[in-house]
């Protein structure tokens, strides 16, 4: 795509807002009532207190002596699977539906791929008394069915989408049509840095607390800020949420892309390491386009990661070389995950393993550098797919 | 190629409502494209909208997607719809579809492909004013008009964007909603047409839900013309069959053109 016309919330040339117009009003209704609750102290408050009392912040940092020992790094992990639960996602679900709240919409929708998001919201919507709706892909239901189980539990309405290639991407496209059709008295509750402006700020801004605390701690802790710092990139929250308190530090920071079965093989969901600019999902981004534009199907071992566009800051942050976006393997993250459980005793959502796997690569990272990687959620919905994988049952 | 302006010009001397009839290129498949349109055109369409497919299309139903997805599934490219365009000229192309296949090549090169295929504007059902600078800056210099649409929950000062940024017609969303057949009320439709005619004195069609004469004849009653999408497709689907069912096409499309008459 040549060119496109800078305007409202642009990362560079990145962003924007590709949606139909019916959306347009809500879109500017959630963004001016998110800058008024984000200068509320009351709201601020709230906000903070939910995070203390209720989902258990801050989360530790770890420091992994056996990794280390095994790798010669010195690593520490951000415990983000420690939140209420188990990932990252939390974060943004308590803070969107706080402010659906604030706007008097009684009605939640949000898609999931992995599960985790849908689940934490439909947790936010039990606790706030809200109506929620999850859509995700049939695929998906069946690999992460234990979440299936959990979201119906806490009393939301899980909804199959059959359409497409039936996972993240398809939920998505559901939840944008049930969105444009109840946006009246519906807010969507997008699940990760990507979508039309302002989701990709608004969900940084409530994941950002990841990188605020972790920095704190590390600093607090060792006296000096990591060498490098590394996280998992799907749609990215959670890495531009541990990332965007040390941008202007100077520290490497890597983004890890699901590789899949491999770069060459085209059977992943690495549109930064191997995609290009387009249009998906509201926002001007990289994703996985063929030369006419249609959009590519994605595989990864890791439903969460399994997504064939990427937050439009992430798309900015690799163009000025600030982050260093590369992918790991299907079979490299299954490793990881294996390691970091026997050496650490930390069982990784497969999305978080991608995050290790630099520091198991030989010639990966200078010896001795201190790493910082982002555990962005734990792996125990993985568990029936591990045991197939893994040939755990005997 | 008759161009929009002409058109509507004409139907407003008449005191006639257009009828805006959309078909999805590659479905059936794209051979036969020139003889549907010529089919629709002489059987009283007075704009056809020819649909890009794309593999995540948002705003539309589960009608227009299937047909979007049986389309790419044959293979349907853009190139390929524009070569299938050229030499039609019995009515006024709008080629309506996303944003990332029209702009994959630029949109610039697009805009002057499509104009060259004959087409008198586009329609991006993603696409607003807000983020439609460089888009309107080609299609004028490709002479393509812009039609830009309009919701019911857009503000006045939207509306205000949308009527300034549209040219040929204003596209009226009758309903919150995607793309499909199926209305009940139209009081919604009416209301925003309303608002539309205080901003502009361009044309104004109204679609999402429209699907047969009786809706026609309403639409018609209080705006320039009425747009038919998904149940078109669907006749299209079932009943074409390589052109064996051309006269029931033509049927259908006499019979909305007739309600729209007033």
């Amino acid at each position: 795509m040549a060119a496109v016309s800078p305007s409202l919330g642009r990362f560079g040339p990145y962003g924007g807002r590709y949606v139909p117009e019916t959306l347009v009003p809500a879109l500017d209704e959630f963004e001016s009532s998110f800058r008024r609750a984000w200068a509320d102290p009351g709201f601020q408050a709230e906000f903070e207190g939910l995070l203390r009392d209720y989902v258990g912040r801050p989360t530790p940092l770890t420091e992994a002596r056996r990794i280390s020992e095994r790798t010669g790094l010195q690593v520490t992990v951000k415990r983000e699977d420690l939140n209420h639960t188990g990932a990252h996602k939390i974060n943004n679900a308590l803070g969107q539906c706080l402010l659906a709240k604030r706007m008097g919409k009684s009605r939640i929708i949000a898609e999931t791929g992995a599960g985790q998001h849908g689940v934490a919201t439909a947790t936010v919507c039990a606790l706030l008394g809200l109506e929620c709706e999850v859509y995700m892909g049939e695929e998906d239901c069946s690999r992460q069915e234990l979440n299936v189980f959990r979201m119906r539990l806490l009393g939301a309405r899980v909804i199959p989408v059959s359409s497409g290639t039936r996972t993240l991407k398809d939920a998505l496209n559901e939840a944008m049509r049930d969105w444009v059709t109840n946006v009246r008295t519906t807010h969507y509750v997008i699940g990760t840095a990507a979508g039309p402006h302002p989701y990709p700020e608004i969900v940084r801004e409530f994941q950002s607390v990841i990188g605020r605390e972790a920095r704190a701690q590390y600093l607090e802790r060792h006296g000096r800020l990591p060498d490098v710092g590394i996280a998992c990139v799907g749609g990215g929250s959670n890495a531009i949420g541990f990332f965007h308190a040390f941008l202007n530090d100077p520290m490497d920071l890597i983004g890890i892309e699901a590789g899949g079965l491999g770069i060459p093989s085209g059977h992943h969901a690495a549109p930064l390491t191997a995609g290009s600019p387009g249009v998906l999902h509201g926002s001007y981004s990289y994703m996985m386009q063929d030369e006419d534009g249609q959009v590519l199907p994605t595989h990864s071992v890791s439903a969460g990661l399994d997504y064939p566009g990427v937050g439009a800051e992430h798309s900015y942050l690799k163009d000025s070389g600030r982050v260093t976006y590369r992918s790991a393997s299907d079979d490299e993250a299954l490793r990881a995950f294996q390691e970091v459980a026997q050496l650490e005793g930390l069982i990784a959502a497969f999305e978080s393993a991608h995050a290790f796997v630099p520091l198991f690569e030989r010639g990966g990272l200078s010896p001795g550098a201190r790493v910082l990687v982002n555990l962005s959620g734990r792996g125990d919905k993985d568990m029936e797919r591990a045991s197939t994988l893994l040939g755990l049952q005997s | 190629m008759r161009q929009l302006g002409e058109v509507f010009g004409r139907l407003r001397e008449k005191r006639e409502g257009a009828l805006v009839l959309f078909v999805t290129a590659g479905d059936p498949p794209l051979a036969q494209l020139p003889a549907i349109l010529e089919t629709l055109a002489t059987s009283g369409a007075d704009v056809i909208e020819v649909g890009l497919p794309f593999s995540d299309p948002i705003a539309d139903g589960p009608v227009i997607q299937a047909s979007s997805q049986r389309a790419l599934d044959r293979g349907t490219k853009t190139a390929d719809v524009l070569a299938a365009l050229r030499g039609f000229d019995l009515a006024p192309v709008v080629l309506m579809g996303y944003t990332n296949p029209m702009a994959r090549r630029g949109l610039g090169r697009f805009a002057l492909d499509a104009a060259g295929a004959g087409a008198a504007g586009t329609i991006v059902c993603d696409l607003t004013p807000d983020d439609a600078g460089d888009w309107r800056e080609a299609s004028r210099e490709a002479g393509l008009d812009t039609v830009f649409l309009a919701a019911p929950t857009s503000t006045d000062e939207r509306l205000d964007r949308v009527c300034e940024a549209s040219t040929g017609f204003v596209y009226a969303v009758s309903r919150t909603g995607v793309t499909g057949a199926g209305h009940e009320a139209w009081d919604e439709a009416r209301t925003l047409v309303g608002r539309i005619r205080a901003r502009t004195d361009l044309p104004v069609c109204v679609g999402f839900g429209v699907s047969g004469p009786a809706d026609v004849r309403e639409v018609c009653s209080f705006a320039d013309g009425a747009i038919i999408g998904s149940r078109l497709v669907t006749l299209l689907a079932d009943r074409w069959r390589g052109g064996e069912g051309r006269e029931e096409v033509a049927a259908w499309v006499r019979e909305a053109k007739a309600a729209a008459r007033r």
